[in-house]
């Protein structure tokens, strides 16, 4: 049995955590295991703190809302204060360095620090952190291939945006590619 | 097989509308339901069918229980504070047997509460929703596949006993995205309805649809006939989920979300060695009452857990009658309980019996 990823992500609204959230749920649907995805709601989603809960399992899936995540995508100061003591010992978190200057001084997880905004905007993809986020996410933890992943992409652009496709899946590879 | 889509609750319970021949919708905005009406906003009108955004909910349970009544199937939804504006037009729709599909997506209350999930509507959906003596038919989905049967199910049943019906969820359920498979388009037959007031060229006498009956005792024969087919929809539309019961030595009584923070805490207890298992009312009324008195030989204790500072418990005391201990725990006004929190109580609960 695979392990279950219990992913949050979390940050400011509009920085496209839901959407990341999204992408990493289709990447469950696609390898026909059990998913859930859960958003945050209501006034924080108009620029306050915003966050998703992501779970993958073999198993069916009990409760949707991630209290003790083993996997913290994480883009604001305030959603790290408030979340990085309730990951799971073991846990791996992807901090947006670009975002955030402070460092995390637990001994018992893996943590990542990606400049996600900077490389963003370096490469002309402005907004499109959360995918070099959610790219750096998929190659460390492994919780599916990248074919997988450049799908779940493919399933969560709408056809009428489908000229962003092309740039989300960038930014993916700059996530996979980051060391 | 129809392909898995990843769907968010409000927007299955629209779609699965659609698929089962619903075309008019009559409704309100109100988070945390708003979806469910933007998505019929947006798909209706394509495929010739109505989707009207009424002054009130007033007005739009008024327009649900007319176009019932013109004999076809016609839905509303909201949440909380928007039902109770509904309620006097759930008991209209009661009163003149007419069959239609409430959605509640529950918000913290009283008043305008919060906009977080809650279960305290409970009380109002089973025992009233409205003035009067009746009942109105209360299904709860615990996942997104389970809200798209049960759209269907409640208009089937809603027709069967010309009734109105309801599925009573919550802000988790109506937000969340899980893969669902949908029915085909177009599959579904909508029984015919001889009774609707309808135009018919003066082929058969006029049908009335009406709740008011001055003569006491016509009311009366009308009230006791309307509770027979009550009884019967107690003895025949029961439903509910058993997990791990047969040899649990607690019952957890929970349903919708909070069933699903108790799937993980009952699976935490039996990797303790603690014989925990879950009854999951499907059916709120009917209430699965057979279910529970079932186990009522083998279980040492039940433990209700809602979302409410206790609603739903006075129902498994009732089914439960003495017999056996009848715990409650519950989390209130938009917060969700944790599994750790439920676990909590089972190891209570575990240390007494």
């Amino acid at each position: 049995m695979r392990p279950d990823l219990n992913l949050l992500l979390a940050g400011f609204g509009g920085q496209g955590l839901l959407f990341g959230g999204k992408v990493v749920a289709y990447c469950g649907l696609i390898e026909n295991r059990e998913i859930s995805w859960l958003p945050s709601y209501g006034p924080e989603m108009r620029g306050g703190t915003a966050n998703c809960s992501v779970c993958i399992s073999d198993e069916p899936i009990g409760s949707p809302l991630v209290l003790s995540p083993n996997a913290l995508i994480v883009m604001n100061l305030p959603s790290l204060e408030k979340f990085i003591d309730t990951v799971e010992a073991g846990g791996s978190v992807f901090i947006d360095s670009s975002m955030i200057s402070k460092r995390v001084d637990r001994k018992d997880i893996n943590v990542f620090y990606i400049p996600a905004t900077k490389l963003a905007e370096e490469n002309d993809l402005k907004g499109l952190a959360n995918m070099v986020l959610v790219g750096k996410l998929c190659k460390e933890l492994g919780f599916c291939s990248k074919e997988t992943l450049f799908a779940a992409m493919e399933k969560s652009v709408p056809p009428s945006k489908a000229e962003l496709l092309e740039k989300n899946k960038k930014a993916l590879q700059i996530g996979i590619d980051y060391l | 097989m129809a392909e898995k889509v990843l769907m968010k609750g409000n927007e299955a319970l629209a779609e699965a509308a659609i698929c089962a021949g619903c075309r008019h919708f009559f409704g309100y905005p109100i988070t945390p339901q708003t979806e469910l009406a933007a998505y019929m906003a947006k798909k209706m009108p394509k495929i010739g069918g109505t989707y009207l955004q009424a002054e009130s909910e007033l007005a739009a349970i008024n327009m649900v229980l007319g176009a019932s009544a013109a004999g076809v199937r016609a839905m509303t939804s909201s949440s909380s504070p928007g039902i109770s504006l509904k309620t006097e037009g759930i008991s209209y729709l009661a009163g003149c047997d007419l069959p239609a599909l409430i959605i509640n997506v529950q918000r913290g209350g009283p008043g305008l509460g919060g906009i977080q999930p809650s279960q305290s509507d409970y009380w109002q959906a089973t025992k009233a929703t409205g003035h009067g003596d009746f009942q109105i038919l209360v299904f709860a989905p615990s996942t997104i596949q389970e809200m798209v049967d049960l759209v269907f199910l409640a208009f089937d049943l809603g027709d069967k006993y010309r009734m109105p019906a309801m599925i009573l969820l919550d802000g988790m359920l109506g937000q969340m995205m899980e893969p669902v498979v949908l029915p085909e388009a177009g599959k579904t037959v909508v029984p015919d309805r001889p009774w609707a007031a309808d135009g018919h060229k003066n082929k058969r006498p006029h049908n009335i649809i009406n709740s008011l009956y001055l003569d006491p005792l016509k009311l009366e024969q009308t009230n006791i006939e309307r509770f027979k087919r009550y009884e019967k929809i107690k003895g025949t539309e029961q439903r509910c989920e058993e997990l791990h019961t047969e040899d649990a030595d607690i019952i957890i009584v929970a349903y919708g979300a909070s069933s699903r923070v108790c799937r993980n805490a009952v699976a935490a207890a039996r990797a303790q060695g603690i014989k925990a298992g879950m009854i999951r009312p499907i059916t709120l009324w009917p209430f699965p009452v057979d279910t529970i008195q079932k186990r009522l030989v083998s279980a040492k204790a039940f433990l209700t857990v809602e979302m409410s500072m206790g609603q739903m418990v006075d129902d498994v005391r009732l089914a439960v009658n003495g017999a056996k201990p009848v715990h409650f725990f519950g989390r209130t006004g938009g917060i969700i309980p944790s599994p750790p929190e439920v676990l909590e109580q089972i190891e209570l609960i575990n240390g007494g019996i």
